[in-house]
């Protein structure tokens, strides 16, 4: 029995189906993150976890128990918001305690149980701000305790980190991990960031226009995935996708990851001109404007100079590159 | 900032127009409270001219405060008005936050129906409301006047609020509920206070009309212990003699609380009508 079960789960606005059937279940403890483009129902479904919308169909179920008509705060779940949603006439300290005095708890239990949700992130000396006072970072720290604050059967987190600054996402996101670590709690996170995914999930589901593409840990759906769309969205920069046909094979499209491409200068499978390179330090991105394959985009690692409008070739690693039907799914077989 | 790049030129020229549109619209009650304090004579000899020593006269109070019961009329209307503002503002509020929160089997219809009010005036159905007001025992009660006052202060409030209700943001009021706080302690505690600022701009326009109004004080509650301040004063003018001096002072004096309420408020006006612009 998972921390979370959702079986049959749809949703319709009107006439318009937002969840088509999601069936999934969420092991005790797991980390599991949502994913997928903007508009492919993953908050939607993040709601209707936490009792925020009533699912059309279906029967979401925590710690085995059925809760489609159980209100939001009865659910034992506490949720954290992308625009942080602190309640800005009270002070950080009420606002981490606010769930626990609606449901009736001593002061004094308050009290201890917020002071050590502040320990852990470091909130001490904001205790007695209000809101208006803090950062922005420092807002999403706060939410973040209030969360914790409840000890809830199941964390809910909606693009938590989507309103924050790049250098605060990182160290907000490995805040989450550590967190994550330190309290063995259950939790949902939903992304539209695929680098977010990979780097907190336990597990990822991939959520395209409704319906699960794929459930996996990170590295199988990196290193297995499904179909097309779950090729494309996992890994940074986007794997290239080549005709196959064109070079030989059976299948219709050849995936090949930016990283699993051999660039040379002198000879290649797929000759093409250098169209942009991004130097990194680390890595270098290479963009190669084919005549037979259009763009492709080549990563490199350490330092490299290629210039634009330079003659290059490109090799793809056959042993790396995934083969996809004209559906988009994959040919385990190969081409 | 960008206004202290503004050339002093234009920045004069703003303000003489500003100026001169205030001037114009002081200028009424600048007459009116001058001309309160002097003679009959001096106020038909010379009305724009200040009191003189030899003008100066407080008749026109005098005459207000013993004939007739002005402080029962002044009462009256406070209390029809704070009532009608209290109830304007507290179901404007609430079918507001109906309209823009929940999602409900005609909930646009609903909306609707309740702008109609704004179009159409209430006092097209003053016989109406007087026999509904007879047939009810209401004649002659403040009650019969704070509640055409509320249904006539409703619609806009509606209006108005329901606009700023949905840009309060919907995460908050869902952590609110994950919180276990109830509806109405969302709408209270949390909605409510962010929405202050169009609360006080819709209590100004609210307010205004109801302290001035002479219509249904006059139909509805005309009998001397419910008489509003606005009716009283009616007293003084007659079909061929008007008691100038009295009339004035009347006005002047009914100023007063409007001008009280005004500044409770204006603080949150002026915040409520730039809001939007500046954030």
């Amino acid at each position: 029995m998972g921390a979370l079960t959702l079986k049959g789960v749809t949703k319709s606005f009107g006439t318009v189906d937002v969840i088509k059937g999601v069936d999934l279940t969420v092991q005790e403890g797991e980390f599991c993150v949502f994913v997928g483009p903007s508009g492919c129902g993953k908050s939607t479904l993040l709601r209707i976890i936490a009792g925020l919308e009533d699912a059309t169909a279906g029967e979401v179920a925590i710690s085995g128990r059925r809760v489609n008509e159980v209100a939001p705060a009865k659910r034992e779940i506490a949720m954290v918001f992308q625009s942080y949603a602190l309640y800005p006439h009270l002070t950080v300290r009420d606002n981490m305690g606010l769930a626990l005095k609606q449901a009736g708890v001593a002061r004094a239990d308050i009290t201890a149980s917020v002071d050590r949700a502040a320990d852990m992130l470091a909130l001490g000396p904001l205790l007695d701000r209000r809101p208006a006072e803090l950062s922005g970072g420092q807002r999403q720290r706060v939410a973040i305790g209030r969360a914790i604050v409840r000890t809830p059967r199941l964390f809910l987190f909606d693009e938590p980190l989507s309103n924050l600054d790049a250098a605060l996402r990182v160290a907000t996101r490995i805040e989450i991990a550590r967190l994550h670590r330190q309290l063995g709690a259950t939790m949902i996170y939903v992304t539209h960031d695929q680098v977010e995914a990979m780097t907190l999930a336990d597990r990822i589901v991939v959520l395209r226009a409704g319906k699960v593409e794929q459930v996996g840990a990170p590295m199988e759906l990196y290193n297995d995935p499904a179909n097309t769309f779950v090729a494309g969205f996992i890994g940074s920069p986007q794997m290239n996708f080549l005709k196959a046909g064109a070079l030989g094979m059976r299948s219709d499209t050849m995936g090949v990851r930016p990283e699993h491409i051999a660039l040379s200068r002198d000879s290649g499978q797929i000759a093409g001109t250098v169209s942009h390179v991004e130097k990194l330090g680390g890595e270098t991105l290479v963009y190669v404007n084919t005549p037979a394959q259009g763009l492709l985009t080549v990563r490199l690692f350490g330092e490299h100079d290629y210039a634009v409008d330079e003659t290059a070739y490109l090799t793809p690693d056959p042993a790396r590159a995934f083969h996809f039907d004209a559906g988009g799914l994959r040919m385990r077989q190969g081409g | 900032m960008a206004q202290a790049r503004i050339s002093a030129g234009r920045s004069i020229a703003a303000h003489a127009v500003l100026i001169t549109y205030t001037l114009i619209a002081l200028f009424p009650v600048f007459v009116i409270l001058i001309n309160s304090f002097k003679s009959r004579k001096a106020i038909f000899a010379e009305p724009l001219a200040l009191p003189t020593r030899e003008t100066f006269d407080l008749i026109g109070y005098t005459t207000v405060l013993k004939q007739g019961d002005f402080f029962g009329y002044f009462q009256n209307s406070m209390i029809v008005t704070v009532a009608s503002l209290f109830f304007v503002l507290l179901f404007g509020a609430m079918a507001a936050f109906a309209l823009s929160e929940y999602r409900f089997r005609g909930n646009l219809l609903t909306g609707l129906y309740l702008a109609l009010g704004i179009m159409i005036p209430i006092r097209l159905g003053t016989v109406a409301t007087l026999e509904l007001m007879v047939a009810s025992g209401l004649v002659n009660t403040l009650m019969a006047l704070i509640l055409v006052y509320t249904a006539q202060g409703l619609p806009l409030a509606v209006f108005i609020l329901s606009e700023f209700m949905k840009q309060v943001s919907d995460d908050l009021k869902n952590a609110g509920r994950v919180d276990g706080l109830s509806e109405y302690t969302i709408f209270f505690r949390l909605v409510l206070p962010l929405v202050r600022p169009a609360m006080a701009t819709v209590a100004v326009f609210t307010m205004i009309p109801i302290w001035n109004d002479l219509w249904f004080p006059l139909i509805l509650a005309p009998a001397e212990s419910v008489k509003t301040i606005t009716l009283g004063s009616q007293v003084f003018i007659g079909q061929f003699v008007t008691n100038w001096n009295a009339v004035l002072a009347a006005l002047s004096l009914a100023i007063l609380p409007v001008l009280v309420l005004y500044l409770i408020f204006s603080r949150q006006l002026i915040r409520g009508i730039t809001a939007g612009a500046v954030k």
